[in-house]
């Protein structure tokens, strides 16, 4: 079992007090802190290997960009993608989508579908949106059911012949569910049908492997997996890759260009226009290299205990609903209490040394679902404790006896 | 609990929170505006009716959000009910310079009556925009005629 007490000490930033009482960091789903090593990677390399990568003739270039390559290859055999040129920097899970939104959905046929499910972050609604306004498609989404699990009988009616693409998150950044990829993916391949799985809350939680999966694009954030933040990568089926027209378009991306006319590089250069954030993809590299000395198997195996245990206690307190009861769940726990608003619970609760984020968490449609304004959302790193659950129960007891008026009411004017 | 807590959650804030005043839609009212949080959902609906000598005669809200912005709300209409366009958006002046500036003077603060207990907010920034909410609201309503699309869809009286 791993130790979270050790590997607390590895992240400097979680050794320290906020208003006087020991930090206590459950916001890792928004983005997680970065240890020691990471941080370490980052700095050295700016000390000493620093400069501008591809095409440089120069010592230091030729380095830095070797270093850039050989993380591509340490991401390719993290989800086991067949090659390196199946993976593409990107900003981050966002731009990623973006880039399979306005480049892959340029060729279909106009009427062509999407479908999303109704728990995916903005960053999965909003890019699909936008894309069917300007190539005349058809948006559709797969309903959540209450207890945060999609709806799967739905999906079957709503996947036809005209279905495109099926966008999807592998694991929901409210709720926590666990989708059933390969279920979703076998679907929607039947019918020739393309996925794309926003794996942002999935990859620092258990091992994906997108051979396995057989996804057709599968898109994430270093920040989210104890790395820095702008960096992130798209992976995409390099048979689907090769017919992709670029989305972003200057330097880096092309093969030869004259003032009238450019041809482009081949993929995955082709996707990555302009310098990308050089210092940031080692430190992702130092990220994955941090995780994979740990295991993903026993980050799994203990943040499946963590949050169990939080679920165990968390229900005990009155007037609390859990938003989120699927079977299959990361370490991710939203809730509400009653007549008390998730952002006055989160500011009490900051003043206890507890980082918590409230509000609609980028999923709105899922709040209007639940009809509620906003949850507190609870989310676990492997740093965190069991000793940390219980201090946020008796925090949240505290905010129940502040925010509570005993007096009946007075009359209305 | 710490100070800075029992100032920010004064009795008088949690009783407006849970019994707020002029808590409803004005069914036939002059103007009407929408305000929104985006950072953690807060939605109201301010409604007012203006006679032709620009006073306020009746003012009501409607909407859901935390205890800041809803007690903020209720004390709001408590306040400018009666009084003129004018005096209504020298208080909305007068209530954001005093959670935004240094220097609101004590004037100001003394026209704000029991409003001047959101004062202790300034020391948590992220929670000012809470407390200001209604009053951005209200400028809206005070200074525009249109009444907003969607208007009173959806409000629920209850947070849930």
């Amino acid at each position: 079992m791993l130790n979270p007490k050790e590997i607390k000490k590895k992240f400097p930033i979680l050794n320290q007090k906020i208003h006087e009482k020991p930090l206590i960091y459950l916001d890792s789903a928004a983005s997680s802190q970065k240890p020691q090593q990471v941080i370490r990677k980052m700095s050295s390399f700016l000390r000493t290997d620093y400069a501008n990568v591809h095409r440089g003739v120069h010592y230091l270039s030729q380095q830095a960009t070797d270093k850039c390559e050989q993380v591509r290859e340490k991401i390719q055999k993290f989800i086991n993608a067949q090659s390196s040129s199946e993976i593409i920097f990107t900003k981050g899970t966002t731009e990623s989508i973006n880039t399979v939104a306005f480049s892959y959905c340029q060729s279909l046929k106009p009427g062509s579908e999407i479908i999303i499910t109704e728990m995916e972050h903005h960053s999965n609604i909003v890019p699909w949106q936008i894309a069917c306004q300007k190539y005349n498609l058809t948006l559709k989404h797969i309903p959540v059911l209450t207890n945060g699990e999609l709806d799967l009988k739905a999906y079957t009616k709503i996947l036809t012949k005209n279905t495109a693409l099926v966008a999807i998150t592998h694991a929901s950044n409210v709720l926590g569910t666990i989708n059933p990829l390969k279920q979703i993916i076998t679907q929607a391949h039947l019918i020739g049908a393309k996925v794309l799985v926003d794996g942002a809350q999935a990859v620092p939680h258990f091992k994906v492997n997108v051979q396995e999966l057989d996804c057709d694009f599968y898109c994430f954030s270093s920040h989210k997996l104890y790395g820095p933040s702008g960096i992130g990568i798209l992976y995409a089926k390099k048979n689907i890759l090769d017919t992709l027209p670029p989305f972003q378009f200057g330097g880096g991306m092309i093969e030869t260009v004259t003032l009238d006319k450019t041809t482009f590089a081949e993929p995955p250069l082709r996707f990555e226009a302009g310098t990308p954030p050089i210092e940031a993809i080692i430190g992702f590299g130092a990220a994955i290299q941090f995780i994979e000395k740990i295991g993903l198997d026993n980050i799994h195996r203990y943040e499946t205990a963590l949050i169990q245990y939080a679920h165990q206690k968390i229900k005990k307190v009155s007037d609390l609903q859990i938003i989120g009861t699927a079977e299959h769940k990361v370490s991710v726990l939203s809730f509400v209490l009653k007549n008390i608003h998730a952002h006055d619970i989160g500011t009490i609760l900051d003043q206890e040394g507890i980082a918590v984020r409230v509000g609609h968490h980028c999923a709105q449609p899922l709040m209007q679902k639940y009809q509620i304004p906003a949850t507190v959302r609870i989310s676990f790193g492997l740093y965190n404790t069991f000793e940390e659950v219980d201090i946020l129960i008796q925090a949240l007891n505290k905010v129940k006896k502040i925010m509570s008026l005993p007096k009946s009411p007075k009359g209305d004017d | 609990m710490n100070n800075r807590l029992e100032n920010l959650y004064q009795e008088t804030i949690l009783e407006h929170n849970k019994y707020p005043k002029n808590f409803k839609k004005l069914e036939k009212c002059s103007s009407c505006a929408h305000g929104v949080n985006q950072l953690c959902g807060d939605d109201y609906y301010v409604y007012l009716n203006l006679d032709k000598n620009n006073i306020i005669t009746d003012i009501t809200f409607q909407g859901v959000g935390c205890a800041i912005s809803k007690s903020s709300a209720s004390l709001m209409t408590t306040l400018i009910k009666g009084k003129t366009r004018e005096e209504a958006l020298n208080l909305k002046e007068c209530f954001i310079n005093m959670l935004t500036q240094n220097n609101c003077s004590q004037q100001c603060k003394t026209c704000l009556g029991s409003l001047k207990l959101f004062e202790s907010v300034k020391k948590f920034p992220v929670r000012v925009k809470c407390a200001t909410l209604i009053w951005r609201a209200l400028e809206k309503a005070l200074t525009t005629t249109s009444i907003p699309k969607g208007e009173g869809i959806n409000q629920k009286g209850d947070q849930k």
